[in-house]
């Protein structure tokens, strides 16, 4: 299913929510909404489910303008953060639910509840009370009950975010794997870039209840639309220069034996170490070095850049700044 | 070990002094009332002769029945109500929570009385008055219970209920009323209780054709001298109640265990807008007629209006022994007192259950559920002769109306007690303060505004008592409302219109009451 979310704008208790949001999801694709806590992704995505109705713009699916219809006849699955299971429902209960208010025949009923359950590697735990579920479990019982009557796109408001370390990725990547067999339309709200990145085919980053910029990780990535964009999705060689900022990717950044700069700090974050230069000039760099032996703090070094890995940006005037 | 067996010992005395009372004052009564029903010239004789009578039988069927239809009304007419109040957030609310709460604190005769002068000639004593006046009186509860609860749940759960197709209609089927299913039962069997054990309403409305057991209790015993048959009518009534509280308990064990996880309320949008409004509107309109009726009657004099009804209550009357405003110095007088002794007693009480003393919980509210009209008249079986002569003792009436007022007490002291947080008197505790320090500068400051609920709670509460009030109160000592059914049960307009201005003059000494209470809140910064 195709969607496509034309200049919405949400004002709630005089204050705007929401302002001239656009974007598209083509059928098959997988969108990620990416921005800070306050930025207006989620207001967006429940604008979509049907939840919240907008001040102005329409939400179209498949073409057809479905901005006053509500959520019941829509034909969107809708994921919360916290699972919201029924509580006086057992898991079969929950994830049969939307068949059932669709008056789906019983047997019929039964193999959707099998099969969704399955799908998410929960076959067996159709007669658990929810109350029993583990925060991982209950997340999946709850993208089962999304999936169940079959949604022509699917809605995930922070899926993982009430999951943490290790069960977090191999939700992440479970999600993933699930996404493109089912080939699933997919619109995901997220604070994470990591996540944003692993599950989006393009991201979408919202601030202040606008969209920035919506692009391909890689695009993003090595074309951020301003100094903001870069920042927020971690990098730190940003050096403004009045209206314009300078960004240089921190793997384009090579450090070598010389003597033209000392390291600051080394940072181990997984298999890559971040390394912060003091360069002779005054200026500050971080690096990327993914080798077995790196230097340490203290050492004199001297940074090769690879000017493939520089972009000039504008600068964003519109906000408080966020520090990398 | 020591620490626990002192704590312990500690425990048991706190629950001594409710306990005694309990004994004496609860149980006693019921005792002498058993033994009057079941023991004749010291012999037992089972009162097979009451039961199977055929006006038994009627009187039996009519109190089921208008009770189940009061019930069934009332949920009907509160759910509307809780539904608008505990979603969503609008200016006023608090001010409408409180007004809905209104009729609930009134007293059964004033509501009776209001009905009467708001219903027309036709409908005055019919089963409809009987049913709307219970509606009114009740609506309170399920507001109440429901709303708190209802408020409790998670909005998202509709949200995630419409996304996977279901309508408005299948959402309140298949997640609203499951979810609400043990606040219902709670609030319905609550309602349920009060519209069984009905005293005012019905002998105001009721008339001489509509008879139910609490009703019939006090005609046998205060009219007939038919003591036997009034105290196995008492041990019918009784039975029935114990079942509704057990089968009410079962239930909301059965349907409890729902999750509940707050979510700020909603400001309503769109069309809901409309409906609160709706709702809000016909609510507070409708609850408003009955007061208002009461006050136009009471004003109403021949053709004109004036303040003459009042001023009769200045004057000699054939219908009571004293001057009519002298009721109003006693019902103040009786209601600080019992007040006082229900703090007495519903302070330990509720400490004692937040100890969980589960048992004694559920003794402290059964006098809630026993019929008023036989605790009176328990009393007068129970307290006729030494050692415990009090029935020519002004004691005796806020001795029975503490007890009536008991479980509101301890109702309103224990929640706040059990959420009073360990962790601020650990608190206090590491920063240095003794236990009595604790005491004064964490746990006193904390209870004020439930002590104040509770007194308030208290004191309309025995202010309005009747049923027990009208058999123990002393013919020259009435208290308003035994006052306003004297003028009633007498024939003539002037009766009427006296009647009407005490039911004004006690709706406002509650009115006042509740708005001392209400401000004791208000100045608490709520938390």
């Amino acid at each position: 299913m195709k969607l496509t979310v034309d200049r919405i704008g949400v004002v709630l208790d005089r204050r705007r929510i929401l302002d001239d949001v656009s974007f598209e999801v083509a059928p098959g694709e997988r969108l990620a909404l990416l921005g800070p806590s306050g930025s207006g992704k989620s207001t967006t995505l429940r604008v979509v489910a049907g939840l919240q109705r907008p001040t102005e713009g329409r939400v179209l699916l498949d073409g057809r303008d479905v901005t006053n219809e509500p959520p019941h006849r829509r034909d969107v699955g809708l994921v919360f953060q916290d699972a919201v299971l029924f509580p006086h429902r057992d898991v079969a209960g929950n994830v049969g639910f939307g068949p059932r208010v669709a008056r789906v025949p019983r047997d019929e009923l039964d193999r959707r509840v099998d099969e969704a359950l399955d799908l998410v590697g929960l076959g067996a735990a159709g007669g658990r009370d929810v109350t029993t579920l583990s925060g991982g479990e209950a997340q999946r019982v709850a993208l089962a009950r999304a999936l169940a009557p079959r949604p022509g796109l699917l809605l995930l408001d922070e899926p993982l975010g009430s999951l943490d370390g290790p069960l977090r990725l191999r939700l992440q990547s479970d999600l993933r794997t699930l996404f493109e067999l089912l080939e699933l339309t997919v619109v995901h709200v997220t604070h994470d870039v990591g996540e944003a990145f692993a599950l989006g085919d393009r991201v979408a980053i919202m601030r202040q209840g606008r969209v920035a910029q919506v692009a391909a990780p890689e695009e993003l990535w090595s074309r951020p639309a301003d100094d903001w964009v870069a920042r927020f999705l971690g990098m730190r060689n940003v050096h403004q220069d009045g209206d314009r900022a300078t960004v240089t990717r921190p793997e384009a950044v090579r450090v070598v034996s010389g003597d033209a700069a000392k390291v600051l700090a080394a940072d181990r974050d997984g298999p890559v170490v971040r390394l912060r230069v003091q360069l002779d000039d005054g200026g500050e760099l971080e690096a990327v070095a993914t080798g077995v032996d790196n230097p340490r703090p203290g050492d004199r070094v001297a940074v090769e850049v690879d000017p493939a890995g520089v972009v000039e940006v504008p600068v964003w005037r519109g906000g408080e700044q966020v520090s990398g | 070990m020591d620490r626990d067996r002192r704590a312990l010992a500690a425990g048991a005395a706190i629950a001594a002094l409710p306990l005694t009372y309990l004994a004496v004052f609860f149980g006693w009564p019921l005792v002498a009332i058993l033994k009057r029903s079941l023991v004749v010239d010291g012999t037992l004789d089972l009162p097979l002769d009451v039961l199977t009578r055929g006006s038994t039988r009627e009187i039996a069927w009519f109190t089921l029945w208008q009770a189940t239809a009061s019930t069934a009304l009332t949920l009907a007419a509160g759910l509307p109500l809780a539904w608008a109040l505990s979603r969503f957030r609008f200016r006023g609310r608090s001010v409408v929570e409180a007004l809905v709460l209104v009729p609930f604190v009134l007293p059964t005769v004033v509501v009776g009385t209001a009905f009467l002068a708001l219903l027309p000639d036709r409908l005055e004593r019919s089963v409809w008055a009987i049913l709307l006046a219970h509606v009114f009186f009740n609506v309170a509860v399920v507001v109440r219970v429901v709303g708190a609860f209802w408020s409790g749940l998670d909005s998202r759960l509709w949200d995630a209920a419409a996304t996977l197709g279901a309508s408005p209609l299948e959402r309140h089927r298949a997640v609203t009323l499951p979810l609400l299913a043990p606040a219902l039962a709670s609030a319905a069997s609550i309602v349920f209780l009060f519209c069984f054990t009905s005293f005012g309403v019905i002998v105001v409305l009721g008339g001489v054709r509509y008879a139910t057991l609490e009703t019939e209790i006090y005609n046998q015993a205060a009219r007939l001298f038919d003591l036997r048959t009034a105290a196995t009518l008492a041990l019918i009534q009784l039975a029935a109640v114990a079942l509704t509280v057990l089968v009410s308990g079962r239930l909301e064990r059965r349907l409890g265990g729902a999750r509940r996880t707050g979510r700020p309320a909603l400001r309503p949008s769109g069309r809901e807008r409309l409906a609160v409004a709706a709702v809000v509107g016909a609510g507070l309109g409708l609850l408003a007629l009955p007061p208002a009726a009461l006050v136009v009657r009471s004003l109403r004099v021949g053709d004109g209006y004036g303040l003459d009804h009042f001023r009769t209550l200045a004057e000699e009357t054939p219908a009571l022994l004293v001057v009519p405003w002298h009721a109003i110095v006693n019902s103040l007088l009786f209601a600080s007192w019992a007040t006082a002794i229900a703090l007495a007693v519903g302070i330990p009480a509720a400490v004692a259950v937040v100890q969980r003393r589960r048992g004694l919980d559920v003794l402290l509210m059964l006098p809630l559920g026993a019929s008023a009209v036989m605790l009176g008249y328990g009393y007068l079986l129970a307290f006729d002769d030494p050692p415990l002569d009090l029935r020519s003792s002004p004691a005796i009436v806020p001795l029975v109306q503490a007890l009536v007022a008991l479980p509101f007490v301890v109702r309103s002291l224990v929640p706040p007690l059990r959420a009073a947080d360990v962790r601020l008197r650990e608190a206090a505790a590491v920063l240095g303060a003794t236990r009595g320090q604790i005491r004064r500068e964490i746990d006193l400051p904390l209870l004020a505004r439930p002590l104040a609920v509770a007194a308030g709670l208290a004191f309309a509460v025995s202010l309005g008592e009747f049923g027990a009030t009208v058999f123990v109160a002393r013919a020259d000592r009435p208290t308003v409302p035994v006052a306003i059914f004297r003028f009633l049960s007498r024939p003539g307009a002037e009766n009427v219109g006296a009647a009407m201005a005490l039911c004004v003059v006690l709706m406002g000494l509650v009115a006042a009451v509740a708005l001392v209470s209400e401000r004791a809140l208000v100045r608490e910064r709520p938390r």
